[in-house]
């Protein structure tokens, strides 16, 4: 099912077209329209009348979180206030706040977009939605409301919080989408539980999780616990919100709406392209947004793209799952490694959660890196035979995660050190 | 005929083994047989105690990892080729042996070995077969 078929199944070649045009004409604006932007295109030089290809798009510079907090509220706007009609912020927990403007056009825009991705994860008309987003300055719930409004599905606009009374409202409304974060839908299967009511027995049939990274074992545990089909979705306020990707039926990465991002993968430290399918940041750029355009955003997010051609039969490349942010990136032996990357392996191994720590060092120049799990009751063996197959399983899972042989050393349980009951993942005792 | 005996996992650093006793010691819990096994950074110490089940909570509320598995005692007389008989019938029935370890008894005239299995109730009727002197639990337990 699709929301807007021709756009999404545009052939690439002309989707690529197409990019370039908006390309041009974002950059054009922002040159004109935005000091900053302006300020400095000027000082490298560029004029984006010389665009001639999308990758002419790399000779442009970044633009940071950080840009945003300078200027806000309104600094970074590309069209004067009158013709804003919407305004979202996110709140500063490192830092000050970041507005962001949406002009009429783009909260039609924005709306098509989400539609397109709830389409997509298999709904339609006929559903009963359950927003469990928080509404307000936060773009979930406004964005994915606008969105299944658009799309003609009836809305419950319950907003976060009230677990009870969100289960109360699922089984008189016979709601059949939920809308939430993945961890949110777990709480609400645990406080089924509580409450005796039988997930079967309802009329919920799709989850849109979206907001947080998650694993594809939570998924199972998602759909298994509620019976549904739980659809991955990504978006962040700083270039729109929810809309900017989301997961086909395939259920296998989420679709990029490139014919309004273009996106980018390119390596946190040297900020060049990664290698096709490897694991870099996502680098984000509007082709449409008329009120705040964002040009080569980076928001910090890892992942890696996927190009095969989907049998959805949507052109639109894909974004695999996300591994953490760029900021817990170390990098071992030239090789990135990603602290989810190691507890994936690990959890390969033993299908419970150990606690785990990667302990970096550096001897003769050379970077030695461990991995300290604690042993609990569940893989502590009397037979040292089976203790040493099941440390080598997870030395195997590690070197063909990450192309890496790493040391596994397993450690009493609690000798970890703790922080907000978490063991603490990374410690570097590199001195660079 | 199977005696119960406790894994505990310890970290190879200093102090944990005299950790692990004192709890027991604390406990007035008896210890009959101890036996390591141990790689670099870490060891298994198998102990055969007076008290299995209260020795395992005991260290588990002390934060130690414990298993509680079965184990074979096997009385052998204390004189040469008394083991290797043993071996040999279990050998011959194609029986496997995971670990073993010794201890002499009270009398000081008898060993008493403690053997792990590949498949325990196989192990125990080849060796009841044979005539060879298992030892039971409650025997251990009081020695
Ligand atoms: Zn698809």
């Amino acid at each position: 099912m699709y929301w807007q078929k021709n756009e999404e199944c545009r052939p690439r070649a002309e989707l690529e077209k197409l990019q370039l045009a908006r390309l041009k004409n974002t950059l054009t604006r922002v040159a004109t329209n935005v000091p900053f932007y302006r300020n400095q295109f000027h000082k490298m030089g560029l004029n984006p009348e010389n665009i001639k290809s999308l990758e002419d798009l790399r000779k442009y510079p970044f633009t940071l979180k950080q840009d945003l907090r300078d200027n806000y509220p309104y600094g970074l706007f590309a069209v004067p206030l009158r013709d804003v009609v919407r305004l979202h912020s996110s709140s500063g927990t490192t830092g000050n706040a970041t507005v962001v403007g949406y002009s009429r056009e783009d909260i039609v825009t924005w709306s098509n977009l989400v539609a397109r991705i709830l389409c997509s994860a298999g709904l339609t008309p006929n559903d009963v939605i359950q927003i469990a987003f928080g509404y307000g300055l936060f773009t979930g719930g406004f964005g994915l409301h606008y969105g299944a409004e658009r799309l003609g599905a009836s809305v419950i606009p319950i907003s976060s919080g009230n677990t009870r009374r969100q289960i109360q409202i699922m089984q008189d409304f016979k709601t059949t989408a939920l809308v939430c974060t993945p961890s949110y839908a777990l709480k609400l299967a645990d406080t089924m539980m509580d409450m005796g009511v039988n997930p079967n027995g309802l009329s919920l049939r799709f989850g849109l999780f979206g907001a947080e990274p998650w694993s594809e074992e939570m998924r199972q545990e998602i759909n298994e616990r509620l019976g549904i089909k739980a659809s991955d979705n990504y978006g962040l306020s700083e270039v729109m919100g929810p809309g900017v990707a989301g997961e086909c039926e395939e259920f296998h990465g989420q679709h990029i709406n490139e014919d309004h991002f273009i996106v980018e993968i390119l390596d946190p430290k040297t900020l060049e392209p990664v290698k096709p399918g490897d694991v870099g940041e996502l680098v984000i750029t509007t082709l449409t947004k008329e009120a705040f355009p964002m040009i080569r955003y980076r928001t910090r997010d890892l992942t890696r793209m996927i190009t095969e051609p989907c049998p959805c039969g949507r052109t639109f490349h894909r974004l695999d799952r996300f591994v953490g942010r760029s900021d817990d990136m170390l990098i071992i032996r030239g090789v990135n490694v990603f602290p989810l990357q190691v507890e994936s392996a690990i959890f390969r191994i033993d299908g419970t959660q150990p606690h785990y720590q990667i302990i970096v060092d550096r001897k003769d120049n050379q970077d030695i890196c461990t991995v300290k799990v604690e042993v609990s009751e569940s893989y502590f063996f009397d037979e040292m035979r089976k203790q040493r197959t099941f440390v080598d399983g997870i030395k195997k899972s590690l070197a063909a995660e990450l192309g890496l042989s790493i040391d596994v050393k397993l450690v009493e349980e609690r000798s970890l050190e703790r922080f907000e009951g978490k063991a603490k993942r990374v410690i570097d005792n590199r001195t660079l | 005929m199977l005696v119960e005996q406790i894994a505990v996992f310890v970290e190879n650093k200093p102090g944990r083994l005299a950790a692990i006793t004192k709890i027991l010691a604390d406990n007035k819990i008896n210890i009959r047989a101890l036996s390591v096994a141990d790689t670099a950074d870490f060891g298994i110490l198998r102990l055969i105690v007076d008290n299995p089940q209260k020795a395992a909570k005991c260290l588990q509320d002390g934060g130690f990892t414990v298993v509680v598995t079965e184990v074979v005692a096997i009385e052998v007389e204390d004189r040469i080729g008394g083991l290797a008989t043993v071996l040999g019938h279990l050998a011959d029935a194609g029986v496997s042996v995971e670990y073993m370890y010794a201890f002499v008894n009270r009398s000081g005239e008898n060993a008493i070995i403690i053997s792990r299995f590949e498949h325990m109730d196989n192990a125990v009727k080849v060796l009841e077969g044979t005539g060879v002197k298992l030892v039971s639990k409650e025997q251990i337990y009081s020695m």
